[in-house]
């Protein structure tokens, strides 16, 4: 068998010089890469089409360097904010963060926010993984209430976020959460996600054996994904289960899907009208 | 409103409003800005031109997303600006670090008020001077231009935008609150007599992968985005093709070495100064509106027979050492004035080095002007 029979059908997608991966064994940023390039796949489209945006953190090097295409690699909890700035050069490009829930949801959270907010179209991927793995497991705002961490040894006194709920209540037009259980199910997400005319916030729960598995006690890579598998209940039938039943399940599943004026086309409506009434 | 990108003509302008016209005039599409006094007139001049002229103004939700959003403009191929005042610095002073690193064009307007803190909105203050060479971290040069009128707020802001893209980097503008709000006459040449720089781009077919985009003391072409070439961009230590090496202490000294060299070699192209002070005895150094206040001390100081010269500072970043040294050797005392409690005081003094004597002059209420009286009276203490 030749090598070339022997390339993976993603590889096309991958920079060339930067075939090795920085991720700890068991890490599942691998899955959502793969979903994501597998979703441009099969829509038919190429990385070209893109630019690509992310933070700091373990998911921010999903695109950055691995993905053939404009990628920009910004400052901590400022993705959007830089592709707010590349999305309004570039109209015509398909601006996707990639990023992790520290990065989007703490340092970064104004930006999300406000970013649902204008409806802008945009996608943006977050990778939960309820730690700062980079750093070495720290508390974040998605961390459980109680959990050891190097920074709460004593146990966390904080509520996490619902990160689906906050960017739907800012005003989002696509929001959706899977974990990395549910690859199919993200590539079928991530096509709609990608083809939204809008603001579109995939929420994806990810595991860190590393740094959260191990502190939790919930295991290694493979335990972890029977934990999201346990833990797993779809939007519709949540819909039937009380707010104790939900209390320790993940909702997952596309739970706000609609239309609203957004921000690019808005923009330039403006710019006619500025433009004729001068 | 007028239409065109180029006001021509003679105006009875604003200082803020004379910076936004020299930005459109260089071909700036896209600003973005957090409403704070005393800056806030330009961010409303852009946001009624910009979309006339086919651009984009966004108000952003903080002074951090402006700065980024610019960023991010600039990398998709626009000419962008972003003006505020000292607070507003300070929170964009991270992502000017990151315009630095990856080399991306860019102008800052600083309005510069009363501070330190929240301190006094509407007061001015040349309180930021060294902010914008030292305050975000790590070792860099910048580029800060200081306008000490509202033509110089539209020839400078012009100006900051061509060095933008000449040098591939972020560029200051450090104006103030006199001269933002003031109004005198600016004079805008025909749209064909603007000089107009662009930033040199890569090659249609060129892939990042093969052609380096960075680190170039020369200046290396841009892989603007949306173009094809699959550009790398990453403000952490990286090579000349834009790979990230976060081990190699080897490589940060390169990245590090190469980013201020960029600008070291380049002083002279940058650097820009102008004095009247060929026989004098007494020079006042001063820039941005103090400098005002020193011209009309020399001319009243000549008048009563004092060799007084003046020596004012265009580009305050990179420092005008050389030309500082050049001048101590010819005059018995450099007396810098400033509005803050000696700040660029000190570049001149080690500049200078013991050429010559260097004192200060702050003026007798910080955030007023200086009287003419005080600087002739501190000039004739010298002179005994």
């Amino acid at each position: 068998m030749s090598a070339a029979a022997l390339e993976h059908p993603l590889a096309k997608f991958i920079r060339p010089s930067a075939r090795t991966t920085a991720n700890c064994p068991g890490c599942g940023n691998g899955i959502l890469a793969q979903s994501i390039l597998r979703a441009i796949e099969e829509l038919g489209l190429r990385l070209d089409d893109f630019v690509f945006v992310s933070g700091i953190g373990c998911a921010a090097w999903i695109p950055s360097p691995s993905f053939y295409a404009d990628v920009l690699h910004t400052t901590h909890g400022r993705p959007i904010a830089f592709g707010i700035g590349i999305k309004v050069a570039l109209p015509h490009k398909r601006v996707m963060v990639i990023s992790g829930d520290g990065d989007l949801t703490a340092i970064g959270g104004n930006h999300l926010i406000h970013a649902a907010r204008r409806n802008i179209a945009m996608t943006v991927f977050c990778v939960n993984n309820g730690i700062y793995g980079m750093t070495g497991g720290q508390v974040a705002p998605t961390t459980p209430l109680g959990l050891t961490t190097v920074t709460t040894p004593f146990g966390n006194a904080e509520n996490p976020f619902d990160i689906c709920e906050l960017v739907k209540g800012a005003g989002a037009s696509f929001v959706a959460r899977w974990t990395t259980y549910h690859p199919r199910q993200l590539v079928r997400t991530a096509k709609k996600a990608i083809q939204k005319k809008g603001f579109a916030f995939v929420e994806v729960l990810s595991q860190c054996p590393v740094e959260f598995g191990r502190k939790t006690g919930i295991g290694n890579a493979v335990q972890m994904l029977e934990w999201y598998k346990t833990k797993s209940v779809g939007v519709a039938r949540a819909k039937d289960m009380s707010a104790a039943e939900l209390a320790d399940r993940i909702v997952v599943g596309e739970l706000v899907d609609i239309e609203k004026p957004e921000l690019m086309e808005t923009l330039e409506g403006i710019r006619r009208k500025a433009m004729a009434s001068s | 409103m007028r239409k065109e990108a180029v006001l021509t003509g003679r105006h009875f302008m604003m200082g803020n409003i004379a910076c936004a016209e020299g930005a459109l005039a260089a071909g700036c599409r896209f600003a973005a800005g957090y409403p704070i006094t005393p800056a806030t007139e330009v961010a409303e001049r852009l946001a009624e031109r910009l979309p006339v002229l086919g651009g984009t103004f966004l108000q952003m939700e903080d002074e951090i997303a402006s700065i980024a959003a610019v960023i991010g403009a600039s990398w998709g191929g626009l000419k962008a600006m972003t003006a505020t005042s000292g607070p507003g610095i300070s929170l964009m002073l991270e992502n000017i670090g990151f315009a630095l690193g990856t080399e991306t064009p860019c102008v800052i307007v600083n309005v510069m008020r009363g501070g330190p803190t929240t301190g006094i909105p509407a007061v001015e203050l040349q309180g930021d001077v060294i902010q914008p060479r030292r305050g975000s971290h790590g070792d860099y040069q910048i580029i800060a231009l200081a306008p000490s009128s509202v033509q110089e707020a539209f020839d400078y802001t012009l100006e900051a935008f061509n060095l933008a893209e000449r040098f591939r980097t972020p560029v200051f503008v450090l104006s103030d609150a006199f001269l933002g709000h003031m109004r005198e006459e600016l004079i805008i040449p025909e749209a064909d007599r603007v000089p107009i720089v662009d930033r040199k781009v890569f090659p249609p077919d060129a892939d990042a992968e093969e052609l380096a985009a960075f680190l170039d003391e020369d200046v290396a072409p841009m892989p603007v985005f949306g173009r094809g070439h699959k550009a790398h961009v990453t403000s952490s230590c990286h090579d000349a093709y834009g790979r990230r090496n976060v081990v190699d202490a080897q490589a940060l000294d390169v990245f590090i070495r190469k980013l201020h060299g960029k600008i070291e070699r380049h002083r002279d192209e940058i650097v820009r100064v102008a004095s009247d002070a060929e026989e004098a005895e007494i020079v006042l150094v001063s820039y941005g509106t103090v400098f005002r206040c020193a011209r009309a001390a020399v001319e009243a100081g000549r008048a009563e027979g004092l060799r007084l010269g003046w020596f004012k500072l265009g580009t305050l970043w990179p420092f005008p050492d050389r030309e500082i040294a050049a001048l101590a050797a010819r005059a018995r005392h450099l007396m810098v004035l400033e509005n803050n409690l000696g700040q660029l005081f000190h570049y001149v003094q080690a500049a200078a080095a013991s050429r010559c004597r260097v004192s200060f002059l702050p003026p007798r209420v910080l955030g007023e002007l200086h009287e003419i009286e005080d600087i002739l009276k501190a000039v004739r203490e010298v002179r005994a």
